[in-house]
């Protein structure tokens, strides 16, 4: 493996998406310092770090859901970090993300939730659409539940129809934030075969964000670790394993250390 | 001193970015129609919630408030004996003044308030960045038929509060109290106009724009957790229930104005 600016364990020379010095600012706190990240066509990177540490802010750039104050987000040679919010939709046609709380509409039934996407980018037909929605919960193993409404459904069936409306569209990139969070371990497992199979059917580029070691080994083929603001490694599983960073070995060994006092 | 100073200067350059925020996104909101029209799927729930059931609140708003104006104007001009003056007074009150601010306060109430909540809940739950992940523009998808529906319906709903208040009126002063029926709608026919019946629903049409504005805005605004959907609820109902007030006043003055110039010369 070669390291480059933005890490290791580049498969190519292109990355299709590049966070370059990303600096995020809320109220007085810096959540990201310069952040720089390289993802790859067909990889799924595993951002692993402390509970608030930036994590999802860190994923948020990657769809201009947030813009960043300084630095850059390039996808595939668009800045997306600049890009007007209007065009922004035909890039965002692009991703798919599943969110942390599954973020279901909860006015819509599971079918309306899958098919939003298509509805808004598409102009198949009902029996089309339909078709989709089957198939796309039938790959996260829901079948038959089109008609129940959010409120109706367990956690880990939320993520599942989360998982179905984020890849309604086949996106080339799919980008999940803390995807087994609040899940029973069984559940997590569930979720991490979901996004392994999602991974292998749909051949996308997967950004998982956990703070899940377990979940991170299992589904990713680089994991990368945010620090105060800043990725401070990236590498393959066995490399973040074997690390010399005593940052990145406290927080995969889980240990509390010297961090029962905490400071705010 | 000059912390003091320099404290004025952050509240008044906060105050015009409050401005300017709310501005870029009333632009927002109204120019939403002309990029992308309501789907019949997104408009017509939301019409059934803020119009269909807010009826019968507003039905017993309308009621009452005639009810309790025959009671009062009553009592006081049967002390002088000119109870069939009761009619224009009552109907006048209701037409131009009451029905349409009170209809409107209880539609911030019931119907504002549900809607910061809602989109408020959106927000923290991430589901409005779900929509813009999805394509969607949230607030040309979410505020947007909110505020025509606001601006549609209540006016309409106001129709409906002034219709079973004038009946609330009449039931009181000629049925209970035994005002003489002819004097009762023969004195409101004399003393309402057609335009008093225009600027109630003038009024109620901005009443309507302003729900809508104000309460999918403090919905927008909506930060941290369970906490902050109260207190943007909160927040969407007292601004409304300000403006309302606030804005009857310049209004009733405007045309009052205007009728002056238009009918006066």
């Amino acid at each position: 493996m070669t390291q480059d600016f933005y890490g290791t364990g580049a498969r190519g020379p292109q990355a299709l998406i590049r966070l370059e010095t990303v600096w995020k600012r809320f109220g007085s706190t810096d959540v990201l310092r310069g952040a720089h990240l390289s993802i790859y066509r067909g990889e799924t990177i595993v951002i692993i770090g402390e509970s608030g540490c930036g994590k999802s802010v860190l994923l948020k750039h990657i769809i201009a859901l947030l813009r960043p104050d300084k630095g850059r987000v390039i996808f595939d040679h668009i800045e997306i970090s600049s890009t007007d919010e209007a065009d922004m939709a035909a890039v965002r046609r692009r991703f798919g993300m599943v969110f942390q709380t599954a973020a279901l509409f909860d006015s819509m039934s599971v079918r309306e939730n899958v098919a939003f996407g298509l509805y808004r980018h598409t102009n198949f037909p009902e029996r089309r659409v339909d078709e989709i929605v089957a198939e796309k919960l039938r790959l996260v193993g829901l079948s038959g539940v089109e008609k129940k409404m959010p409120a109706e459904l367990s956690g880990g069936m939320k993520k599942r129809v989360g998982i179905a409306r984020a890849i309604a569209l086949d996106p080339e990139v799919i980008l999940y934030d803390e995807p087994t969070t609040g899940l029973d371990p069984i559940m997590a497992d569930v979720i991490n075969e979901l996004i392994l199979r999602v991974q292998q059917t749909q051949n996308t580029t997967s950004v998982v964000v956990t703070h899940d070691m377990k979940s991170a080994y299992k589904i990713g083929s680089r994991i990368a670790m945010l620090h105060q603001g800043k990725i401070i490694q990236v590498g393959t599983p066995e490399e973040i394993q074997n690390t010399s960073n005593p940052v990145v070995a406290q927080f995969i060994a889980g240990e509390a250390r010297d961090r029962i006092e905490e400071t705010v | 001193m000059n912390g003091l100073v320099q404290r004025l200067n952050d509240d008044v350059l906060s105050l015009f970015a409050a401005i300017g925020r709310f501005s870029r996104f009333t632009l927002a909101v109204v120019s939403g129609i002309t990029i992308e029209p309501p789907r019949r799927r997104v408009i017509l729930p939301l019409m059934i919630e803020i119009g269909v059931r807010s009826v019968a609140v507003v039905l017993a708003t309308g009621a009452f408030v005639g009810m309790v104006l025959a009671v009062q104007i009553y009592s006081q001009l049967h002390k002088i004996g000119s109870e069939t003056s009761a009619g224009p007074i009552i109907n006048l009150s209701i037409v131009s003044e009451l029905g349409p601010v009170l209809a409107a306060i209880i539609l911030a109430g019931r119907v504002g308030g549900a809607m910061a909540a809602e989109l408020g809940t959106m927000k923290v739950t991430e589901q409005i960045d779900a929509l813009r992940t999805l394509g969607a523009d949230p607030i040309n998808y979410l505020a947007t038929p909110r505020f025509f529906a606001c601006l549609l319906l209540v006016p309409i709903l106001t129709l409906y509060s002034d219709a079973i208040g004038v009946l609330g009126g009449y039931m009181m002063s000629v049925k209970y109290y035994g005002i003489s029926d002819f004097f009762y709608w023969e004195q409101t026919r004399r003393y309402l106009a057609r335009w008093d019946i225009f600027v109630g629903v003038a009024k109620s049409f901005f009443f309507g724009g302003a729900i809508g504005l104000i309460c999918c805005y403090k919905g927008f605004q909506t930060e941290q957790g369970a906490e902050g959907v109260g207190r943007a609820t909160t927040r969407a109902f007292v601004t409304s229930f300000i403006t309302i007030l606030v804005g009857n006043f310049f209004l009733s003055l405007f045309f009052n104005t205007l009728y002056s110039m238009m009918y006066m010369r």
